[in-house]
């Protein structure tokens, strides 16, 4: 961490960059903010461990309009989306000086929270450089997780540990993916109709409509959300019954659909823990079967399957056809 | 007291369900919130923070203000000379309103920790001053809340610097206080109300004579652990009534809003925030009018025609704050709009919230003391 301080510090004096986007010190030891840093002072608050896990890219959209270069720090994940971004000419690569940051898997403090730990004073073993088991000193005693069984789930279905956008990388990643991307959905498809209805509608009721899910979301960059707008019906701030939040989510997943790279935010920040990312990851398995595989955001230059057209395309008709199964 | 043990706990909501509606923490999809326990329902008031707060009790996220039907005359029936020249277009209305029902039978509100029954008190200064909002006065003068002690307070809680005792409900303004110790809940009602629900359940309690030394028990060690949480001296120094000028063009704000996503989430599971917004759904014959929670967070939070209010972040992101530490307490003798129940600081997405808020502006304060 100390390195990627320096460097910072170094960027920041040279006139490299004016600002930089990183994470500041929370004042409990699992809740760093994203935070902006403009002097070499306001870095001494910086820190990067096992708990920055928010993907800084969508911050861009705005940091980018401002004078001079903007320093951001980016996760192998993360990467994904700033060219997404780049792709839907929403953020300025030229105004961003990207710093690759390493990472070895980020953690949910949720986990811990299940696992009954509470009462947290401190917490160690979540440094980047570190190796192991996390120990928590709490107000009932000391205890312990393994690392691996702290992670975010997304965490044990990486996309892998190289950065596909960078200016420099700063740091050691590991591929922490331990598990098949698909199976969840591959569980969902099994189900019947009534009980994939049963089970979204249990999760879903859940929803409180914060729109963190969206406002989190790098895919969601509209300047004015159409569920936001007082000038439509649209705008949805009631819900007529427990489960009319699936309209919001089902609107959103389609409009993401071919452009969100399953950056996992959405998961991440829901306060109800409701399994967002299936409905976008269904969509991505989907897009692999009928146009080939397609990962958004590897490659800034690459058309989506589902803005292009060949003459192989799978008819409209086959494609509904396949989900009746 | 009395006591019941928790492999009753069950047959006690029954007993409650079948007088009362009962309202109160439910596991579903592996999440603790406030809902309606039917039979099969999973209470869970084991769980110490539901995600959502219970204010949804007296205070729910939508609610049906009245409905206005328009029903068409047809030309015939309404006669006259224009009508024939128009025979087949309706030329009269015949409009009616019909208002939203008020409650009107008691309910019980189970498993309320202290930090929550101070927020209904937070939300009675708003709805239950002139004007009175008789929607909320039906819900309260039909609720009964059973609150229960804190076991095992977690890092996030800083209800005791509010003046707060997770260890001891009946201090709080609830009807009933109980305890879960162990296998048993105990049980002590404290208001009229309270002894009449307690009248209800007789058969399901015991007399416990161990009970005090129980519930002292667990009271010290409750008060041992909220002494030991990071945040039970957070300093409210320099907030409260009358700092408005003080505060409003700090420069803190600044540093502080940044990371904000403009989500809703803090104010939504915050137990204070008592904010709406009126809308109409349009029918096939009318339209259905409804309030619902609104977010000072959100960017058409009091949306005026000319495009006021706050038209940017750090504006909302202010007025959240001031209201709950400066403006509330100006219009309510001093007391404070935020209960530390500490829900968003465990779900901010951005991980802020009050207490960085609170602790970044004495920080400041320090600084500009030490410049001097």
């Amino acid at each position: 961490m100390q390195e990627l301080i320096n460097r910072l510090k170094e960027l920041l004096t040279d006139g490299t960059v004016v600002r930089a986007i990183g994470w500041k010190k929370g004042d409990m030891p699992y809740n760093p903010e994203p935070a902006y840093f403009t002097t070499p002072e306001e870095l001494d608050d910086f820190v990067y461990d096992g708990f920055c896990g928010a993907n800084l890219s969508k911050m861009m959209i705005e940091a980018g309009k401002l004078e001079g270069k903007t320093a951001v720090c980016l996760k192998p994940c993360d990467t994904y989306s700033f060219n997404q971004l780049i792709r839907e000419h929403r953020v300025n690569r030229e105004n961003a000086y990207i710093i690759g940051v390493g990472c070895r898997g980020k953690l949910d403090i949720e986990k811990a929270r299940e696992a009954g730990i509470k009462g947290i004073k401190s917490i160690s073993g979540v440094e980047i450089e570190g190796d192991g088991e996390v120990v928590f000193d709490t107000a009932y005693g000391q205890k312990t997780m393994d690392y691996k069984d702290l992670m975010l789930d997304r965490c044990h279905v990486c996309k892998g540990k190289d950065h596909v956008i960078f200016d420099e990388i700063i740091g050691e990643s590991q591929d922490t993916g331990d598990a098949d991307r698909f199976e969840e959905v591959r569980k969902i498809e099994t189900m019947t109709p009534e009980e994939r209805f049963a089970f979204f509608k249990s999760e879903l009721s859940k929803c409180i409509r914060c729109n963190a899910c969206r406002n989190v979301c790098p895919a969601c960059s509209c300047r004015k959300c159409v569920f936001d707008n007082t000038k439509f019906d649209s705008q949805q701030k009631a819900n007529v019954d427990s489960f009319e939040e699936k309209m919001f989510h089902i609107i959103r997943a389609f409009h993401v659909a071919g452009r969100c790279t399953d950056c996992g935010e959405c998961s991440r920040v829901c306060p109800e823990g409701i399994p967002l990312h299936l409905f976008n990851r269904k969509f991505i398995k989907d897009i692999d079967d009928f146009y080939g595989e397609f990962q958004a955001g590897k490659d800034p230059e690459a058309q989506s399957p589902l803005t292009d057209y060949t003459f192989e395309d799978l008819e409209p008709k086959d494609a509904v056809g396949r989900g009746d199964k | 007291m009395y006591s019941i043990s928790r492999d009753k706990l069950d047959s006690l909501y029954s007993a409650i369900a079948e007088n009362y509606d009962l309202f109160m923490p439910l596991k579903a999809a592996g999440k603790t919130n406030y809902g309606f326990w039917s039979e099969g329902a999973e209470g869970d008031i084991d769980t110490l923070k539901t995600i959502r707060s219970g204010k949804d009790a007296f205070f729910p996220q939508v609610e049906q203000l009245y409905t206005v039907n328009r029903e068409f005359i047809p030309a015939d029936v309404a006669g006259g000379e224009e009508a024939e020249k128009a025979a087949d277009t309706p030329i009269r209305t015949k409009l009616s309103i019909t208002p939203g029902k008020l409650v009107d039978h008691d309910f019980v509100v189970f498993g309320m920790r202290p930090c929550d029954v101070r927020g209904i008190e937070v939300m009675d200064n708003v709805y239950l001053k002139d004007p009175v909002d008789s929607y909320y006065k039906s819900r309260r003068d039909h609720g009964i809340v059973v609150a229960l002690a804190c076991h095992e307070p977690e890092e996030s809680c800083f209800c005791t610097v509010f003046g707060i005792d997770p260890a001891d409900p009946s201090k709080a303004k609830a009807d009933v206080a109980t305890w879960l110790i162990e296998d048993k809940l105990y049980w002590k009602p404290i208001t009229e109300k309270g002894e009449a629900l307690t009248a209800k359940l007789a058969s399901m309690f015991e007399e416990d004579s161990q009970a005090d030394a129980k519930v002292d028990a667990e009271k010290a060690a409750i008060e041992n652990i909220a002494g030991q949480l990071p945040n039970a001296e957070l300093s409210l120094e320099g907030w409260g009534a009358g700092k408005t000028d003080e505060k409003f063009d700090s420069p803190v704000w600044d540093k502080v809003y940044k990371g904000c996503l403009g989500c809703g989430t803090c104010t939504f599971v915050c137990p204070t925030c008592q904010c709406y917004d009126i809308k109409d759904y349009t029918t096939k014959d009318g339209i259905q009018r409804y309030r619902c929670w609104d977010s000072c967070m959100y960017s058409d939070f009091t949306l005026m025609a000319g495009g006021q209010n706050r038209q940017t972040q750090l504006q909302r992101f202010r007025q959240r704050f001031m209201h709950k530490l400066v403006y509330y307490p100006t219009n309510n003798d001093g007391m404070f709009m935020c209960v530390g129940c500490g829900r968003c600081v465990e779900k901010c997405p951005q991980s802020l919230n009050i207490v960085k808020v609170i602790k970044a502006f004495a920080k400041e304060t320090k600084e500009v003391s030490a410049d001097v």
